[in-house]
């Protein structure tokens, strides 16, 4: 219980240094990636290419090497298969909120240890967001496709 | 123009991918931040308090990095308080309704070649670029 909260600290912490150290903190980088019609900065191109292949041989090393993880029971992978609604209506909502403040979750809750304002109220909106989803959006959404 | 770096960059994103296959040996869990966060708001016990160890070492990574250059935390992307607000509130519905953000859909997913992630990543890019470009248009 308590190595699983350190080790899960410490994930937390290289992840951040991460984000930082790549340029995901700063808004106007993730913007300028996004800006395939302006000037375009591909550098964050780099940053989710060096984390997907460095992930992609991660796990399948963990894969093949563990049968349970270290300070875990079972490793709690997704399964599903199928595209849904939600999925794409999700990531479009998602993908606009991005693109429209230049921060994801990471790197805005990184962000909250710099002191900034903008990830504050960033943070705070993402919490109420979420609430909003799973109390309203959510529901219609299952409703609507159980309609059909 | 097209301009950009790659070393930094690049060393982030390995040192990301790293950190998000750490979670996976040590938990048994994906390292998606959306729902890690979300976990930690609306799930109790157990679950709630390793989200809570991980969020704290994403901060407290956020404050040593500020500690040794804050100029990793520059902020010239001319979004204001309410612009900012919004995303916030978008971010929050779409990852939660979609399952996943950058790190579970776009890093962990794309990782394990998962077709639901590429789907959802491929849709949040064009709406994020669809957006950029929308509101780089109204500001000029």
């Amino acid at each position: 219980m308590v190595k699983s909260n350190i080790a899960a600290f410490l994930c937390g912490l290289i992840f951040s240094i991460g984000l930082g150290i790549s340029g995901m903190t700063q808004p106007q980088k993730v913007i300028g990636f996004l800006d395939v019609f302006g000037e375009w900065d591909l550098s964050l191109a780099f940053v989710m290419g060096g984390a997907v292949i460095s992930y992609l041989l991660l796990q399948l090393w963990i894969q093949r090497r563990f049968s349970t993880p270290l300070l875990g029971e079972t490793f709690q992978i997704p399964s599903r298969k199928d595209l849904d609604r939600s999925l794409i209506f999700g990531a479009l909502l998602f993908g606009m909120g991005w693109g429209l403040g230049g921060y994801c979750p990471g790197p805005a809750i990184t962000s909250l240890g710099s002191g900034s304002v903008n990830a504050v109220l960033f943070v705070v909106a993402m919490g109420i967001g979420m609430l909003l989803a799973d109390r309203v959006i959510s529901p219609i959404l299952t409703h609507k496709a159980l309609k059909n | 123009m097209i301009e950009f770096e790659v070393a930094m960059p690049l060393a982030g994103g390995i040192l990301i991918g790293i950190a998000a296959a750490m979670t996976l040996l040590f938990s048994g869990k994906i390292a998606g931040i959306s729902g890690i966060f979300g976990g930690m708001l609306f799930q109790q016990g157990e679950e709630r308090t390793w989200r809570s160890a991980f969020v704290a070492g994403l901060i407290a990574g956020g404050v040593l990095l500020y500690s040794i250059n804050t100029e990793y935390f520059e902020n010239s992307s001319g979004r204001g308080l309410v612009a900012v607000t919004i995303a916030g509130l978008l971010v929050g519905i779409g990852t939660r309704v979609g399952g996943g953000c950058t790190s579970g859909h776009g890093v962990c997913g794309i990782g394990r070649l998962s077709a639901r992630s590429l789907a959802a990543t491929v849709t949040f890019m064009v709406a994020g670029m669809a957006m950029v470009a929308l509101v780089q248009n109204l500001y000029l």
